[in-house]
């Protein structure tokens, strides 16, 4: 495949673009173990994509020039031309509804929509489209497309900023549903969604999108090439053996936290990282489960009708007789997202964790 | 792949396409934009040709006449896109088909938006767009198995390029947007052709695919059959804009209004419009003048909301006899060539009745083997269990 990127085509695109194309290059050519933030993991990810395959496009509401308002494209545009990485008018229903053509015509888009509750204009393509096509057309049609949705709290965001939308997607048939909690999954998660002839959600847990740690690409690129697989497959975050704690995306970091101030207290918590809430991976969260016969699940989204409500369901069907104790869940209130002075009354915090920990019938 | 096209700057386009105007038509790019004076109309329902300064037409909105062989191919077309819109409404009667919206009426609109297109260009249709879909070359049982309620889809959209019909409102004009788009950047010569309704243009994605195409300049021909119903509401209740073909200057495309029961100006408007989309003047708008002849569906009771003296205007305007007496008059259709294409007709009709009529038993299963490219373990499950049901039914006979 050869892809002709013109001189016009980078033509206006900023220094500020260019400086990030060059540091893009820059951590690409690096090898060994290095610093990296979620954000820049998703980066390289995407450029390495676009670098492998022509077809891969980057589009949304300021990711070109600007490189994403949490600077996630940065420096894609600079790269790979406008005719690769470009702004769309603003409308996030347009967005995926083109998106959607592209794939029908031979393209791997990955678009953004800037904030979970932004996407919901967007919910008729989603739901009645990219979800649907390819079963409606018997595979003739598929959709290889990643909507990224920068998602979830923690960040003093305003309204509408802060959603944990994940429920919505999870409960519509025919998407897949990627959530990484870890730099390094950022990376190897997000190549799979792109490669993926399925569409994917995949939700950011924005507040870790600066969160730190040693990573090696060249060692993750290699785990990419070679095939490997994250999708179904939930990662055991922390071993333990008195407890598991279930948790995904934003609320892995929190759920370690808690583990480790457990330790001090003597109790010993597994933490899982569900990382595709679909398709779910079964048989490890229950397998932790039976080994540890107690669970809470903890998730940002209200409670009600959530994926942390399924999981729940999912685990006692498949392992009710190794239960010790009912599943508990730390979760969101059922109440619009709080302003940015009251999300901590709201957030899933290390002390509710442990509460509920300390409520799973120790006694008996 | 290569991908080498190139997104101009808005202000570059607005411009170049001024001047281009300017040179081409001698006007001014917003008369080139606006809709001419009157809708296009070249036949008149009586079936004689109209004098040439009689048919709307006015500098920068001229149309070529299309050719008589042209006029024959699009008259059988209409013929046997009459013929299946009347025995599906029968077969549904019948009971032998669950529902079907038909077209009657609109066909001289569904058979332009198809015979304009070349093979390698795509079109969108709604779920009132069956006989469009059929005279791009979609096989006709493939076409109306999705109204027999076999599956929510028959035909491969690949094989012609013609979409899935599409029933969720305009949600498919940006997928035609993003087919022209993927085509641009790959260099490739595609105009795509978006059909909707008047009621659709109410929608949020008809806007957002028109702005879309016309920002990223697609060959994207945004076309309206305005038959003046959305189920039971007037056009009276979606738009009291001039016309629908008046929205394309708000988006910086030209538009045009055409009568939609008139063939002959169809095929002349939607000829140009390619010609021009092909040529790189970005998208158009074009609206189609007709009406809904039957009701929305067979649900449907169309006397509660519109008088019998309105349906009986429309009767007289049919966009079939029209043609066949303007065709009979220009010495092109005589009773050889009319019995062809009505036997033509009747093969398709009952190639249809036949191929719908053979009982193609459903495969349970299929509900889960399509829903990913790459199948879960939930779904494997599920399927399972209902494999399970259909064992244990099974030996149960």
């Amino acid at each position: 495949m050869t892809v002709t990127t013109t001189a016009a085509g980078t033509a206006n695109v900023s220094a500020a673009t260019a400086n990030a194309a060059a540091s893009a290059a820059a951590t690409a050519e690096a090898t060994g173990p290095q610093s990296l933030t979620m954000a820049k993991a998703l980066n390289t990810a995407m450029a390495d994509a676009m670098r492998a395959d022509s077809s891969v496009l980057v589009f949304g509401e300021d990711v070109g020039m600007l490189g994403g308002v949490f600077r996630i494209t940065d420096g894609l545009m600079a790269e790979f031309g406008e005719q690769r990485c470009f702004d769309t008018p603003l409308a996030e229903s347009g967005i995926v509804g083109m998106a959607v053509g592209m794939a029908i015509n031979g393209m791997r888009p990955v678009i953004e929509m800037q904030f979970d509750a932004f996407a919901y204009p967007a919910f008729e393509q989603i739901v009645s489209h990219v979800a649907k096509m390819h079963n409606r057309t018997k595979g003739k049609l598929k959709m290889p497309m990643v909507i990224r949705v920068p998602y979830a709290g923690g960040i003093g965001g305003v309204e509408h900023h802060c959603d944990s939308s994940e429920s919505y997607y999870a409960h519509t048939a025919g998407l897949k549903v990627y959530t990484p909690a870890t730099v390094a999954d950022g990376y190897r998660m997000l190549r799979e969604a792109i490669d993926s002839d399925d569409p994917v959600m995949f939700m950011e847990p924005k507040k870790l999108y600066w969160s730190k740690d040693q990573v090696d690409l060249g060692a993750l690129r290699a785990e990419h090439d070679a095939g490997t697989s994250t999708e179904g497959r939930a990662a055991v975050a922390r071993p333990g053996t008195d407890a598991t704690l279930i948790a995904y995306g934003p609320s892995v970091p929190t759920a370690l936290a808690a583990a480790a101030a457990a330790a001090e207290e003597g109790r010993s918590l597994e933490v899982i990282d569900v990382r595709t809430l679909v398709p779910f991976d079964d048989e490890t969260v229950c397998a932790s489960v039976r080994k540890t016969g107690r669970a809470v699940v903890i998730a940002e989204a209200h409670g009600f009708a959530s994926v942390s409500s399924e999981i729940v369901a999912r685990v006692q069907e498949r392992a009710f007789h190794y239960l010790a104790a009912p599943i508990l869940r730390v979760t969101g209130f059922d109440v619009p997202f709080p302003s940015p002075k009251l999300e901590h009354y709201y957030l899933p915090s290390v002390d509710r964790i442990l509460d509920a920990v300390d409520d799973l019938q120790w006694e008996d | 792949m290569t991908i080498h096209a190139d997104h101009s700057a808005p202000e570059t386009a607005v411009e170049d396409q001024a001047a281009d105007v300017r040179t081409k038509f001698g006007i001014s790019v917003e008369d080139y934009m606006l809709p001419a004076r009157h809708q296009i109309q070249m036949v008149n329902p009586d079936g004689t040709l109209r004098p040439h300064d009689e048919q709307g037409t006015e500098p920068g909105h001229e149309y070529p006449t299309p050719s008589d062989a042209e006029l024959m191919a699009a008259y059988e077309q209409l013929v046997v896109g009459r013929r299946v819109n009347d025995q599906n409404s029968a077969l549904v009667r019948q009971g032998r088909m669950a529902v079907y919206p038909s077209s009657h009426g609109q066909e001289a609109c569904q058979v332009a938006a198809a015979m304009c297109l070349s093979e390698g260009d795509w079109l969108f249709p709604t779920y009132r767009d069956a006989v469009a879909v059929m005279t791009r070359g979609v096989d006709p049982v493939e076409v109306m198995t999705i109204f027999r309620g076999d599956w929510h889809g028959g035909y491969d959209p690949k094989e012609h390029n013609v979409g899935i019909q599409c029933t969720p409102l305009t949600t498919q004009l940006l997928h035609a947007v993003g087919v022209a788009h993927a085509a641009k950047l790959r260099g490739e010569n595609t105009v795509v052709m978006a059909m909707c309704g008047d009621g659709a243009t109410s929608e949020g994605d008809f806007h957002e695919a028109l702005n879309f195409a016309a920002v990223f300049h697609l060959p994207v021909i945004f076309f309206v059959q305005n038959n003046k119903y959305a189920i039971s509401v007037p056009l009276s209740h979606q738009s009291v804009a001039p016309s629908l073909a008046h929205k394309a200057v708000g988006y910086g495309m030209a538009g045009e209004r055409v009568d939609g029961n008139d063939l002959v100006a169809l095929l002349a408007v939607m000829d140009r419009a390619v010609k021009l989309a092909r040529e790189g003047s970005g998208p158009l708008l074009i609206e189609a003048h007709t009406y809904r002849m039957q009701a929305h569906t067979n649900a449907d009771d169309a006397t509660r909301y519109r008088p019998d003296s309105e349906v009986a205007e429309w009767q007289a305007k049919d966009p079939l006899t029209r043609m066949k007496s303007y065709l009979a008059d220009k010495g092109l259709l005589d009773d050889a060539a009319s019995n062809r294409i009505a036997e033509h007709a009747e093969a398709v009709a009952t190639q249809l009745r036949e191929g719908l009529g053979e009982e193609v038993p459903v495969q349970p299963l299929d509900l889960f083997k399509y829903v990913f490219a790459k199948p879960t373990p939930q779904l494997k499950e599920q399927s399972d269990m209902l494999a399970g049901e259909l064992a244990r039914e099974e030996s149960a006979k």
